[in-house]
């Protein structure tokens, strides 16, 4: 096979789409945006750190060095790029557009692509939220994972789901003891879904596990609590929160970190052409491909969180079932058994997942609540006052409302803030937030610098 | 504030942030060193709403732009704080 | 079913929705039809600028009859749509490019206008933010700029508050004319006028080839792109002698900049900014502002216009069709002209006649074989 052959992203997913292409004979380019792989869950901090995996990744150690493992040994035997983003796609003629660490500008052909580009937190913008010392969770645990810091001596995390309670039990393990562990989620929603979640016994016990944890270590704890505002003044000084029985509460904390699990980071499937779907489940706009990660458009893969959320487990399954469509769709030969398990795999965790999500969901009327005079857009520091007068000017969908409003149109396109903005839309509208769409992407997916480098 | 825990026995190093040295480590990005050296902010928002220090921690937010000398714009949660590097807050 | 009108407009860009509220206001019974949303295509993706330097002595008129509704904007629609009078300030790259700035001035003036001449030591005085490459430039004070995502749907809400009907998401699926009335059929609705207003932008021309008067319209795709908010620097509107790059600073600081086309195809429709056209505006803006290279682009887009042969719009009554008035293929530069041209259509439809000289707007002009060199053709 002769085609040009790129996979975007050296994360788990990439990582196993790689692994089956190499394995197959091919030497696809792989392009990462970081400096190495490894992808955040599994992400390695920089040279001169010493902490073993177990210290680093605790019960994802063995899965980590596994997947190191499978990352080196194939750097050499593919066209390996770090330090490189692809900002935009011309599907038509399938180039993509890169830039190298340095700013030089080029472009790369290819026959078929693999996107494997992840995910990020998804979060509710509150009073407070631009402080320095506010972070996404996935934030707080890149600082303790790959910097060994912690973003503060007594921070608090608030959120829902297992990388809430995964986040606050490393913290309080490294000595960072959080002040409060805010749990939007009430209990009796968590044990609803039960059942579902015994489709995957290792990681529900997991995550009962890391509750335990916490609550044996002593960490304050609260569910069916709702945040009201971060306050401070230059820095984070407290977090004002009301509890199930709507009493106020002040907790005096120096940095807070703040996710709803996450959302895919999927700006190239949108430059690519590939169509989106609402998940209701999920509660996230999801790319449209068959089970084997197939977009509908021609050449175009997914895989990964980026393609859905799936988690780590997932990221790995549905990046070699990817690679090995890719491989099928050019009369490559692959292991039919090999295949089917992974099918039946995937389709399981599918049904994992739902019961997850259904168990800690994204608590959207926060954000639909939220304060007229919350910066709801950090990038360009528009309020959903300004949303919502945006909706009363006849912005029937978000892209209209971000074109009368600036929301979602700074550095970040809409990344951070485009899930709660379409929030706030639809309750300003009163609809449901699929009827509001979601923001389209633009090139660039990040800032390029406007001075090109000769390369 | 951001505060050194684990694996902080690495070598130490000088850069400059704002025309003032401080010390950070081998290892540090740009976000850890400026943060961790008590620096409170790495960049002000335009619209008047005060210091902002980082957000997602992975290169999705664009929160964390700082200009390095000689090297451009380079997000400091992603960049590898270097001796000797100079660094400009906007 | 049949809903009878006095007017039906196609297109809901700046000219379709500025016609709808001028006629709504006289009184005229007015459906507008969009095929996607109002100000989705031209009106609401390009430059944004308001400017009547450097045009056609052939639009000058009608460019003079809009920026004075553009002054008047609030109080027309009660928003500004965030026009600003910052002044257009063309540049000049070399002699050759100054004496042309000088020679539209001094044609200019028999229109009234009255832009000044900045010289090479003024323009390094007062605009010491320009490369070296600048030697001087034209300012017009009046001429500024505004938010095109805002015109169009600013002009439809008061349309709408005058009882005129803006429907989105009608595409026209069929025209059918009996001599006297026309029936346009969208989005499943029959829609009966004796008075039908062409201003479907790129589209313009499949109407107009519908009557029997095919004209040479191509789609133009504007490449836009916008930096990061910097600090503020450049009052004016800027554009070069030549059009290779215009750009111009926001008040919140992002300089938004285009230059070079895009890439579309309007029968989805679809349209795509192009990096090469992205580049080469990148450098040219560089060249022109050196400190633009310490920035980054943080959103590029395009959209779609119609373009014609002369760069000159159509705009004026069918030579084929009695009741069909055409106003289409403003050929990149017809956002500020938008408001004017409404008003033109407005008196054309219920007085019989305009102030403003269309014989240059004529749709047949193409068929003629006379034309010669065009000393004022504009050059985007």
């Amino acid at each position: 096979m002769s085609a040009s052959v790129v996979v975007v992203g050296g994360g788990p997913s990439g990582i196993r789409a790689v692994e089956q292409l190499v394995s197959a004979g091919l030497r696809p380019v792989w392009i990462e945006e970081s400096a190495d792989g490894g992808g955040r869950i599994t992400q390695r901090p920089p040279a001169g750190f010493k902490r073993d995996a177990r210290a680093l990744y605790g019960a994802d150690a063995g899965r980590a060095r596994r997947l190191h493992g499978t990352l080196d040994a194939l750097k050499s035997r593919c066209d390996w790029r770090p330090d490189t983003l692809v900002w935009n796609i011309r599907p038509r003629e399938r180039v993509l557009h890169l830039l190298q660490g340095g700013g030089q500008q080029s472009e790369l052909r290819y026959d078929a692509l693999i996107l494997c580009t992840g995910a990020m937190d998804r979060v509710v913008p509150m009073p407070g939220w631009t402080l320095p010392g506010v972070t996404t969770l996935g934030g707080a645990q890149v600082a303790l994972k790959s910097q060994g810091v912690a973003i503060g001596a007594k921070p608090v995390l608030m959120g829902t789901g297992p990388l809430l309670w995964l986040t606050a039990l490393q913290y309080a393990k490294a000595g960072a003891m959080p002040a409060l562990v805010l749990d939007t989620t009430d209990t009796l929603t968590k044990l609803r879904h039960l059942g579902g979640l015994l489709g995957n016994l290792p990681t529900m016990l997991r995550g009962i596990g890391l509750n335990l944890g916490l609550r044996l270590r002593g960490v304050p704890m609260v569910e069916d609590a709702t945040p009201i505002a971060i306050e401070g003044d230059g820095a984070v000084r407290s977090l004002r929160w009301r509890d199930g029985a709507w009493r106020e509460h002040v907790t005096p904390c120096d940095a807070v970190a703040m996710g709803w699990g996450l959302k895919p980071e999927a700006q190239l499937a949108d430059l690519a052409g590939v169509p989106f779907d609402f998940d209701a489940t999920q509660h996230n706009w999801i790319v449209r491909r068959d089970a084997a990660g197939r977009a509908p458009v021609a050449g175009v893969y997914l895989a990964g969180d980026g393609a859905g959320i799936g988690g780590v487990e997932v990221a790995e399954l549905s990046g070699t079932r990817a690679a090995l469509a890719l491989l099928a769709d050019h009369a490559l030969p692959v292991d039919a058994v090999m295949v089917r398990a992974l099918d039946m795999k995937l389709a399981a965790e599918a049904q994992f997942r739902q019961a997850l999500e259904q168990s800690f969901p994204y608590p959207a009327k926060l954000a639909r609540r939220m304060p007229d005079a919350t910066l709801l857009c950090r990038c360009e520091a528009i309020t959903a006052g300004e949303l919502r007068a945006a909706a009363a000017a006849e912005a029937p969908e978000i892209n209209r409302a971000k074109a009368f409003s600036r929301v979602g149109m700074g550095r970040c396109q809409g990344r951070v803030c485009g899930p709660p903005a379409a929030e706030v839309l639809a309750a300003a509208l009163g609809v449901e937030v699929q009827a509001v769409g979601r923001l389209r992407g633009q090139p660039p997916v990040k800032p390029i610098p406007v001075q090109q480098v000769p390369a | 504030m951001l505060t050194r825990l684990l694996d902080q026995d690495r070598v130490a190093i000088v850069l400059q942030v704002d025309g003032v040295g401080i010390e950070a480590k081998q290892g540090d990005t740009l976000l850890t060193a400026m943060l961790a050296a008590g620096l409170g902010y790495v960049r002000t928002s335009e619209f008047g709403d005060g210091g902002r220090a980082g957000f997602c921690w992975m290169g999705a937010c664009q929160e964390c732009w700082v200009v390095v000398t000689e090297q451009g714009l380079r997000r400091a949660c992603s960049t590898l704080a270097e001796a000797g590097m100079e660094v400009v807050r906007r | 079913m049949i809903c009878d009108a006095d007017v039906v407009i196609i297109g809901g860009g700046g000219a379709g929705c500025s016609a709808a509220l001028h006629l709504a206001q006289r009184g005229a019974d007015v459906v507008l039809l969009e095929r996607g949303l109002i100000g989705g295509q031209a009106t609401g993706v390009n430059h944004g600028g308001v400017r009547q330097q450097g045009r056609h002595p052939a639009e000058l008129p009608l460019a003079i009859k809009s920026r004075a509704i553009w002054g008047r904007m609030r109080e027309l629609t009660g928003t500004d749509a965030e026009f600003d009078p910052c002044g257009h300030l063309k540049l000049a790259r070399s002699e050759v490019e100054e004496a042309e700035l000088l020679r539209w001035n001094q044609m200019a003036a028999q229109y009234g206008l009255r832009p000044r001449m900045i010289g090479r030591n003024a323009i390094r005085a007062d605009h010491p933010y320009f490369g070296a490459q600048v030697v001087a430039g034209s300012l017009l004070e009046e001429d500024g700029s505004a938010n095109p995502r805002l015109l169009a749907p600013a002009l439809a809400r008061t349309a709408r508050a005058a009882g005129a009907s803006l429907l989105e998401h009608h595409a026209v699926a069929d025209i059918a004319h009996d001599g006297a009335r026309f029936v346009i059929t969208a989005n499943g609705t029959s829609f009966r006028t004796p008075i039908l207003l062409n201003c479907a932008g790129f589209w313009g021309g499949e109407i107009a080839k519908r009557f029997g008067e095919p004209v040479p319209v191509e789609p133009l795709h504007p490449n836009m792109l916008v930096t990061e908010p910097l600090p503020f620097f450049c009052q004016h509107n800027v554009g070069v002698v030549g059009g290779d790059v215009y750009l111009r600073q926001i008040a919140r600081g992002n300089v938004i900049f285009g230059g070079g086309r895009g890439e579309g195809d309007a029968s989805v429709p679809v349209t795509r900014p192009r990096p090469d056209a992205a580049f080469a505006a990148m450098t040219r803006a560089i060249a022109l502002i050196p400190r633009l290279a310490e920035a980054m682009v943080i959103r590029s887009w395009t959209g779609i216009d119609g373009q014609m042969p002369d760069v000159l719009p159509v705009l004026g009554p069918s030579r084929t069709t009695k009741g069909l008035i055409h106003a289409f293929g403003f050929s990149g530069h017809g956002f500020m002209l938008g408001p004017g041209v409404g008003a033109v259509l407005a008196e054309l439809v219920l007085d019989g006649k305009t102030d403003v000289k269309l014989e240059a707007f004529d749709i047949a002009r193409f068929a003629r074989q006379d034309a010669g060199d065009d000393v004022w053709k504009t050059r985007l």
